[in-house]
């Protein structure tokens, strides 16, 4: 049965990473289709779903407001693959604070026991591209683009730290969870939506 | 992957440097031009101090561009329009999470320096302010934090994007509460790009090298957005957005997100139109949602606003030859 992948399309970086998963499904060869989801109905229909970068507060606060908060909850416990990409990473943590505001209240989705400082590494000008590894999911190189990007400080036990800079975790995986701090769909490296293209189509067969 | 049509790889505003002995690079492309596709299909809103920055935060704006007046306050005012107080940008960006930008003059480098130094995520070199320089515009490679500038017509666009703007957004006419000239520009825009597509397609090479020519800017970066069929750069909406329906309408023309200058602090209803027009430029294409949004504003609260046929002050004039 076709694979049938989801961007969730609130806002922010959606139509690069719908990109991203194209190219991966059309180099892994995959029977698959990939369609920026936004209703609950569309969600309901995924398979896999990737939380793209944006603005975390404000995915957050229209996800809660149109429904999408709740049914990606239910999915991702019921096991659905997602890959939350910086405001997405911080959607699926637990708590989360500012490096300068400190507690910060926004809607979370509460998944993933970390926890996680945003705009850890400071602000725009500070935002840095670095080659980081993910060796233990198959990728000993790649292109770190991180925006005004989150870090996590401490995970806890069920949760897999995929890759650190400079002592700050920054990739982490809980069975079908992804969280990264850094943006692959703003490079031409495909590796890591492949990983998870691949994850998606194993879990579903 | 993102369009990098143009870019410079020897700017100046490009630092290379090891962090903790780790290779890193600062202000590449794909990290000014990245931090824009983080706004997209967001809302920014302008705000002259604290109180409407969280406001502005609260209604799930993407970031808060701080001005010193807004923009129909300018109109009003008269006299010279500078960039904001430095004290108030720093209260600000430790009050909100949310990305903070802020105005600089067209043309004044040092104002740019000054907003760079003071570290927030965005300049935006704006005709809103009075001009610095009527001839040039400011030199963006040189700069590490992004710049937006705002144009009229796919030339204006494209010599702000040679020049090393990392987002644009139209002109329309600030501080007016009349969308008209946002919806012309746009217009405008998207007409000049299908131009280019069709000749960029048909093969004929020499026809952009004339609109290269009548364009003031590189065959290159013709060619380039030719074949991409948009802006290689994100591309938002501004000048004169009142209401929810004037952003969904705006988005639904193409345009990657929105910035609302006078039209929510100026109204009698700041906060609840912040915050419908948020939902409408979300959900631009669900149009039940968009008549819930339209609902939560009060029409007797909007801004008056100006014709503008009958305005002695036309902001998107400015820098216009450069």
């Amino acid at each position: 049965m076709s694979l049938n992948l989801g961007v969730l399309s609130i806002q922010g970086d959606v139509n690069e990473n719908i990109l991203s998963i194209k190219a991966a499904i059309d180099a892994l060869d995959i029977d698959g289709t990939v369609t920026s989801v936004r209703t609950p109905d569309e969600i309901s229909k995924v398979d896999g779903l990737v939380i793209p970068g944006g603005e975390s507060t404000t995915i957050g606060q229209l996800s809660l407001f149109n429904g999408a908060l709740k049914i990606l909850k239910e999915k991702i416990e019921q096991g659905m693959p997602v890959l939350g990409i910086c405001a997405g990473m911080i959607l699926l943590s637990k708590t989360v604070k500012d490096k300068v505001v400190g507690k910060i209240d926004q809607p979370l989705l509460n998944i993933l026991d970390i926890k996680l400082e945003r705009n850890s590494f400071g602000r725009q000008r500070e935002s840095f591209e670095s080659d980081i590894s993910l060796n233990s999911i198959g990728i000993p190189t790649f292109n770190g683009v991180f925006i005004r990007a989150p870090s996590i400080s401490d995970v806890g036990s069920d949760v897999e730290i995929l890759s650190k800079f400079n002592g700050k975790i920054i990739a982490v995986k809980k069975n079908n969870v992804i969280g990264v701090a850094f943006h692959p769909e703003l490079t031409s490296d495909i590796s890591l939506h492949k990983y998870f293209v691949n994850l998606t189509n194993t879990l579903k067969n | 992957m993102l369009p990098l049509s143009g870019e410079r790889i020897n700017a100046k505003g490009i630092i290379s440097e090891k962090l903790d002995s780790v290779d890193t690079l600062r202000g590449s492309s794909t990290l000014k031009r990245g931090f824009a596709h983080m706004q997209k299909n967001g809302v920014v809103m302008d705000v002259t101090n604290v109180e409407q920055a969280l406001i502005a935060q609260e209604a799930g704006a993407v970031s808060v561009m701080v001005l010193d007046k807004l923009p129909s306050e300018v109109r009003k005012a008269g006299g010279v329009a500078r960039t904001a107080s430095i004290k108030i940008i720093e209260e600000i960006m430790d009050s909100v999470t949310i990305p903070v930008m802020a105005k600089c003059r067209i043309g004044h480098v040092s104002e740019a320096l000054v907003l760079q130094e003071t570290d927030v995520d965005m300049i935006d070199e704006s005709e809103v302010l009075t001009p610095a320089d009527e001839l040039r515009h400011i030199w963006k490679w040189d700069f590490t934090t992004p710049v937006v500038n705002g144009a009229r017509s796919l030339a204006e666009a494209l010599r702000r994007v040679e020049e090393g703007a990392s987002m644009i957004r139209t002109k329309g006419e600030p501080g007016t509460g009349n969308v008209a000239e946002a919806i012309t520009h746009i217009k405008k825009v998207n007409d000049e790009l299908r131009t280019i597509k069709s000749i960029y397609d048909s093969g004929d090479n020499q026809d952009l090298v004339r609109i290269a020519r009548e364009f003031k800017v590189s065959y290159d970066i013709v060619e380039q957005t030719a074949k991409l069929g948009r802006l290689p750069v994100v591309n938002f909406a501004a000048g004169g957005i009142t209401t929810p329906a004037d952003a969904a309408y705006l988005m639904s023309l193409g345009c990657d997100g929105i910035f609302v200058g006078s039209g929510i602090f100026n109204a009698d209803d700041a906060q609840e139109r912040a915050n419908a027009i948020v939902l409408a430029t979300t959900f631009w294409n669900e149009s039940d949602k968009v008549k819930e949004a339209q609902k939560m504003i009060d029409e007797r609260q909007s801004i008056h606003g100006l014709d503008v046929k009958t305005l002695e002050l036309r902001m998107q004039d400015r820098g216009g030859l450069a």
